[in-house]
């Protein structure tokens, strides 16, 4: 893909971010900064070609890591915001 | 049909899933299903990715992920609400540190692992090595920023600012070094031990970032590393041409960037003042004896009970005083009781009173405590002056009149809860003690002031106790 075509698409995801993010109520912060970190662990996705395309014992390695970083914080963070949410309850 | 088309169109089907979970944190109610839907997201595009990619390491990969989960669910759960500043600092150092090591590897697999044995760059690898170095570096800062701030809210680290003379210059110095050394490697990326030079530079940088940084100024830095864990992300996209990865590392760098400037202008100040400034770091207080000598009313938990069994509408205004006592069980018990006698109670939370942006609504949910008794900054502020008693519990700089000053001090124009407009305002604190900003707050002296010190978590349950005798 070209590098334009890449930035167009950074550049717009970023407008839509604060589009989206600009309607998040204050009371909902702290699951909206464990939701987006949880999402922001979509480097697994690179960590998973890292190490299926690796041909050399350190990039497995790097790579493996990289794994295991990525999915605590997509595992965690999903998780913990799904336990945060559960409680915002109208009585 | 080729397989690419079909992975990219599950990816774009991935960041639209994680676009709507983002939408559904606009409301409490569609929340839940939000999240969901980004995880869903997630699982898609991991999938996708396993499916496509020829797999030849699953024995890696598999365990990879197993140990993840298990250490990722196993914290997730486990973890008190009250720390949940420190686990999401925490998870953002690990999206960075998950960036430098994912970039790591393409470096060495695109440019060889011995010197000048790779391809020399080319054009088209500009954007590589540039988004490589990118990602080394603000991975970095994001992983040992986000372990000092751990630490800082874990108590393993000072809470206080640590300042020194030629703070600035420190930084400065390797903001540089670690800039010419990137610069270094986009010219000769085959030399891949100076990506490790790089990630070594900015790891002591994230180190020195946030280490001057004091306690009450967490919520601008947590939410300045989870945008960086995001421009880490979207980098790392770069660096592999991966869109899923740039969309959604651009929406929480958006994210991020959003909240941070909202807990700036809570705060009144510029990002860099909180960066580079220094409140709370030496503030000269005339004589704090001289505000409060003689003005201040103390009082017991049996006299505020007996205010509150005549009043009408109760508002509770939380800081982190109350999460550290862990007193928010004894409020809501509080709560109840005083909604059974027909008594209207409300929540005044600023939006920087704790740790992390939220902070208090998440402790206050967690207690069961309904979402629309939860009120911002700007729609409580009307009702004070129809509020018979305010319960200031843990809270200090965020209701200091002084802000409403136009010069003079540290928190001058910084917007606050105008809880001295209400009939009767009680102060649960330890001391009289100064808050973050180190300076004294004339609410204690106040002639609708009464001061009810001790443990927050003790003193609401005697209230508790008291309420139900009088």
């Amino acid at each position: 893909m070209g590098f334009i075509s890449i930035v167009t698409i950074f550049v717009l995801a970023i407008f839509v971010g604060f589009e989206v993010i600009t309607k998040v109520p204050p009371i909902l912060h702290t699951p909206l900064m464990s939701g987006s970190n949880a999402i922001s662990g979509i480097t697994l996705i690179g960590a998973l070609v890292a190490v299926s395309s690796g041909n050399s014992l350190l990039t497995t390695i790097l790579g493996t890591a990289a794994v295991v970083f990525a999915t605590i914080n997509v595992v965690g963070g999903f998780v913990v915001t799904h336990r945060m949410l559960r409680k915002f309850r109208k009585g | 049909m080729s397989s690419e088309i079909w992975v990219n169109a599950a990816y774009l089907v991935a960041a639209s899933l994680f676009i709507f979970g983002l939408k559904g944190l606009s409301h409490p109610r569609s929340a839940v299903r939000g999240n969901l839907m980004g995880a869903l997201g997630m699982f898609i595009a991991i999938a996708v990715t396993l499916v496509d990619q020829q797999v030849l390491n699953w024995t890696y990969i598999v365990a990879g992920i197993a140990v993840g989960s298990v250490v990722g669910a196993v914290l997730a759960l486990r973890i008190q609400m009250t720390a949940m500043p420190q686990l999401v600092g925490l998870f953002n150092g690990f999206g960075g540190a998950a960036s430098i090591l994912v970039a790591g590897a393409v470096l060495i697999q695109l440019f060889g692992l011995v010197a000048g044995s790779g391809p020399a760059g080319a054009a088209g690898e500009l954007q590589v090595t540039i988004a490589t170095v990118a990602s080394g570096l603000v991975g970095a800062v994001t992983f040992f920023g986000s372990l000092i701030a751990f630490g800082k809210l874990q108590g393993i680290v000072t809470e206080k600012p640590v300042r020194y003379t030629g703070e600035q210059v420190v930084k400065s110095v390797l903001l540089l070094a670690s800039i010419a050394v990137g610069v270094l490697i986009v010219l000769d990326p085959a030399q891949t031990l100076y990506y490790w030079i790089l990630v070594a530079i900015a790891s002591v940088l994230g180190i020195f970032l946030v280490l001057p940084i004091g306690g009450a100024d967490m919520p601008i830095v947590i939410a300045l590393l989870n945008s960086y864990s995001g421009i880490a992300a979207a980098a790392t996209g770069f660096v592999l041409s991966n869109t899923v990865l740039i969309i959604a590392g651009s929406l929480v760098g958006a994210s991020g960037i959003i909240l941070t400037r909202i807990m700036c202008r809570a705060m009144n100040r510029s990002l860099a003042n909180v960066l580079f400034g220094g409140v709370g770091a030496v503030v000269e207080e005339s004589d704090q004896g001289d505000i409060y000598s003689g003005r201040v009313k103390r009082t017991s938990a049996e006299e505020v009970a007996m205010i509150m069994k005549s009043a009408r509408r109760v508002v509770f205004v939380p800081g982190y005083g109350m999460a550290v006592a862990r007193a928010q069980t004894p409020v809501r018990l509080l709560t109840e009781q005083l909604e059974r006698d027909g008594v209207e109670v409300e929540f005044g939370i600023h939006p920087v009173a704790g740790r992390m942006p939220g902070h208090m609504n998440v402790l206050l949910a967690e207690e069961n405590i309904s979402y629309d008794k939860l009120r911002e900054m700007d729609q409580i502020n009307p009702t004070f002056r129809n509020t018979d008693v305010v319960v200031v519990l843990g809270a200090n700089d965020v209701v200091n009149p002084v802000a409403r000053e136009s010069s003079g001090s540290p928190i001058s124009g910084m917007p606050i809860l105008n809880v001295d407009e209400a009939k009767t305002v009680v102060v649960i604190k330890r001391s009289l003690s100064p808050g973050f900003a180190g300076i004294a707050n004339p609410l204690f002296a106040a002639d609708n002031t009464l001061m009810l010190f001790g443990d927050g978590k003790a003193v609401m349950e005697e209230l508790v106790a008291a309420y139900k005798d009088a």
